[in-house]
């Protein structure tokens, strides 16, 4: 592992990566003391530009809230939804596509062609369809958007477990008489993951650009800070007051970008023939 | 007679890091026109380095650093890319081990061949065709205008390595450099090809520089030899006086480590068997909608064989032959189509899944590649203990047992704790050989268990596996391609083609006295077949 580390902090796009990712979770972390008062209640008067009060260094939105206030919580919001959509996608995707891969046959038959239903559809609109269905609260988008983001995992798993299987180390456990539930997730899985743990990097900053859009068309949870509603807000005033939709968009970016980085130097990291360039 | 090729001191650096300083240091070595010189040692030697730095490629951060490359008194070292071009291929040719991935999957054989003068020539379409057909011609491929049509998929592994000759032959270059190019063969089709590259090499008086790891092959076909060790020629001379009256130490270890094709006395074996495989056949169907266009390959056809208690069978075969297949069906890697295998009265064909994870204790297995068949994510001693483990035993006593195990197997039982990449090859076929010896089973089946090792390691691990079996009293199904590792370790041989026994017996007379033609071809096949026999048998 510590070799693992040094790999990745070899690559400076990596380390900017993870010092946005760092900044953003210090920002979550930083909230309730830096503002410690209820992000959502009025603050002042509404759309006052960034700079020009003291008190609101980011501004104002067009109801008189402080935008910075929303950004620091917003990035609560947002890493939360982040990471436990992530969970769920990962551990759905990862479940059906070692099933799949390790069984075969008729077994990954079904499996795939449920998973290819699943990405037929675009993903927005299934959300869409769910979130309308169940409601938009928090937990709700975060699930929904974590059932629509398994198909790509799983079938990355699947094509790790098609190659892994015949392998000898897993025909020698199979000799020694192992169960197939610890073949695949004592002997086949530690060796398949590390591209699908790259690949939630992409998992996680698509959660997140998800809950914005959604949140864009007022379809998120009105009732807590997140980047996505100030964006949407921002919306009616696009055009003169446009710092009300830049601010977190800019934050948005920033997060995906991170995550992004993070993601692309942890592949450059455990992919060891890319270790010589 | 004056050298056409000659290496003056020449040195090859390595980038940092590596595990030496120099791939190659001092080399020195001459190749007359007519003559076959063999450079022969073990993996790392430096031996293909050799060639590399010959033509001048050589991999990213590997740079020559020394000496000299005279070709028709012209310094390769210092040539200049495009003057390197036009000698490569129309000067010296070289022909590499896997013909699969050397030649182009989308293009015919044919207009691969053609390349060579339409790059190199200004012939016409037409007389590069003909030039074309002719070599393939002379390679000896069946049926020249079909096979110019093929892709390589199409071809067999020897014939794409004719077609690779028939390559590197096109422009009459004066040096042929040859870099295992028969490693990846059945020994029937090596020893058509070793022949082959013998007849070219004296009707076109080609220098040729022959790469390789096996003894057999260099008496078979070497004038001289030069024999490498850590990027150093350690000894180099006419080939009968090298392998008759090797001088250096490593020289000398290498030989003796060549098993003889002799077996050594027979050992006395018991009446009782135990373990009895009764018609068992696997069929594998592929491709086909409904029936229509399937392939049917039958890769075990109604197998019967005999494992006496104690004894050691071996099964012996070229690719293709069913003698891996065997050896999955009897631990139930594959379920065999029909017939039965019996251990002490227990039918292991017919058990479910979950029963013959139970029986698993009895009967365990050694894989061939030591790279593959350890999970690189577990430390050794986990690998051995996890057997006993499932089996029940509780989790300190099998950790316990699994370091006992290593020092048996001649490992340091502190490197329990290692993780399987920081082993050599036969070291990790030696955590391999502990893993199988965990369980206590009664009877191993060993697959290719010493192919993908060098010689020297190859011999080890055959004297460990002979000892194994004196002391717990193994009875061991050995499969393998090389009759000479079968005539060491065997009591009893089968000879399997095409999914079927054709010749069965104990070794000295399946050997001895071949009855069957294929089985005396596979014999005749074997390079070098005097060599070493008259040698005292060096393991038991």
């Amino acid at each position: 592992m510590p070799e693992v580390l040094r790999d990745y902090l070899r690559s400076p796009p990596a380390v900017i990566g993870l010092a946005l990712l760092l900044l953003v979770i210090a920002m979550a972390a930083s909230a309730g003391w830096l503002f410690p008062r209820d992000p959502l209640a009025l603050a002042g008067r509404p759309l006052v530009w960034p700079f020009q009060n003291p008190r609101f260094w980011l501004g104002t939105d067009n109801s008189g809230r402080d935008i910075a206030a929303q950004i620091f919580h917003g990035a609560r919001i947002s890493l939360l939804i982040g990471l436990v959509a992530t969970a769920i996608a990962i551990a759905i995707g990862v479940v059906i596509g070692a099933v799949a891969g390790y069984c075969g046959g008729a077994v990954d038959t079904i499996l795939m062609r449920v998973t290819e239903a699943f990405q037929t559809l675009p993903n927005f609109l299934l959300l869409l369809v769910l979130v309308v269905v169940f409601g938009s609260t928090i937990t709700t988008v975060t699930i929904a958007i974590g059932v629509v983001s398994w198909p790509a995992p799983a079938r990355l798993t699947r094509a790790e477990f098609l190659s892994l299987r015949n392998r000898e180390f897993v025909q020698a456990g199979r000799v020694l008489g192992l169960r197939d539930a610890r073949l695949i997730f004592g002997e086949i899985l530690p060796n398949a993951l590390p591209p699908v743990i790259v690949y939630a990097s992409v998992v996680m900053a698509v959660a997140i650009l998800l809950e914005s859009a959604l949140a864009f068309l007022r379809l998120s949870d009105p009732n807590v800070a997140s980047w996505g509603n100030l964006i949407g807000l921002g919306r009616d005033v696009l055009r003169v007051q446009w710092y009300v939709s830049a601010v977190p968009g800019i934050a948005i970016l920033v997060t995906v970008l991170a995550v992004s980085l993070v993601g692309q130097g942890l592949n450059d990291a455990l992919n060891p023939r890319l270790k010589r360039r | 007679m004056s050298a056409i090729l000659t290496l003056e001191s020449l040195g090859v650096r390595l980038p940092p890091g590596a595990d030496r300083s120099h791939a190659l240091q001092d080399v020195s070595l001459a190749v007359a026109a007519n003559e076959i010189l063999c450079v022969v040692g073990e993996s790392g030697s430096g031996k293909s380095m050799t060639a590399g730095a010959i033509m001048r490629l050589l991999p990213r951060g590997v740079a020559i650093d020394g000496g000299r490359v005279l070709f028709e008194d012209r310094d390769l070292v210092r040539a200049d890319e495009a003057e390197m071009r036009r000698i490569r291929g129309a000067g010296i040719a070289m022909i590499f081990q896997e013909p699969m991935t050397a030649l182009n999957p989308l293009r015919t054989i044919g207009d691969q061949i053609g390349e060579m003068f339409a790059i190199h020539t200004d012939l016409s379409k037409a007389a590069i065709r003909d030039r074309m057909l002719g070599l393939l011609e002379e390679v000896r491929i069946p049926d020249p205008r079909l096979a110019s049509r093929a892709y390589p998929h199409e071809l067999s592994g020897g014939q794409r390595q004719r077609a690779m000759i028939a390559m590197a032959l096109a422009l009459d270059p004066k040096v042929l450099i040859a870099d295992e190019p028969t490693t990846a063969l059945d020994v029937t089709t090596q020893a058509q090809i070793l022949a082959l590259i013998r007849d070219l090499q004296r009707r076109q008086g080609t220098a040729v520089l022959f790469i390789t790891h096996d003894f057999g092959v260099v008496a078979e076909i070497a004038d001289r030899v030069a024999v490498m060790q850590h990027g150093r020629v350690v000894e180099q001379g006419p080939a009968d006086a090298v392998l008759d009256r090797p001088q250096h130490d490593y020289t000398r270890q290498l030989i003796a480590a060549v098993p003889p094709l002799a077996a050594p006395p027979p050992r006395a074996l018991s009446d009782t068997s135990v373990l009895t495989i009764e018609h068992v056949s696997k069929t594998y169907r592929t491709g086909g909608f409904l029936g229509r266009g399937a392939r049917v390959t039958h890769a075990v056809k109604d197998v019967s064989l005999r494992l006496p208690k104690g004894g050691t069978l071996g099964v012996v075969g070229e690719s293709g032959s069913g003698k891996s297949t065997l050896a999955r069906c009897i631990v139930r890697l594959v379920d065999p189509d029909a017939g039965s295998v019996m251990l002490e009265g227990t039918d292991l064909a017919g058990l479910t899944r979950a029963e013959m994870r139970r029986q698993s204790r009895h009967i365990q297995m050694v894989f061939q590649d030591p790279f593959a068949s350890l999970n690189p994510r577990r430390r050794a001693g986990d690998l051995v203990a996890q057997g006993p483990i499932v089996h029940g035993t509780p989790p300190a006593r099998a950790r316990a047992r699994a370091r006992e195990l290593f020092a048996l197997v001649g490992l340091d039982p502190a490197s329990a704790d290692r993780f399987p990449h920081e082993f050599s090859g036969g070291q990790r076929q030696r955590i391999g050989l502990a893993r199988a010896l965990a369980l206590e089973p009664r009877i191993l089946v060993a697959d290719e268990p010493v192919s993908a090792l060098d010689v020297s390691v190859q011999a080890q691990v055959l004297k460990l596996l002979g000892e194994l079996r004196q002391r717990f009293g193994l009875s061991i199904i050995f499969i393998t391609h090389d009759l000479r590792v079968a005539a060491q370790i065997c009591d009893l041989v089968a000879v399997m083609k095409d999914g079927e026994v054709v010749e069965r017996g104990l070794v000295a007379d399946v050997f001895g006295a071949p009855q069957h033609p294929y089985t005396r071809a596979l014999l005749a096949s074997i390079p070098g077949r005097g060599f070493g026999v008259a040698r005292p048998v060096a393991t038991t």
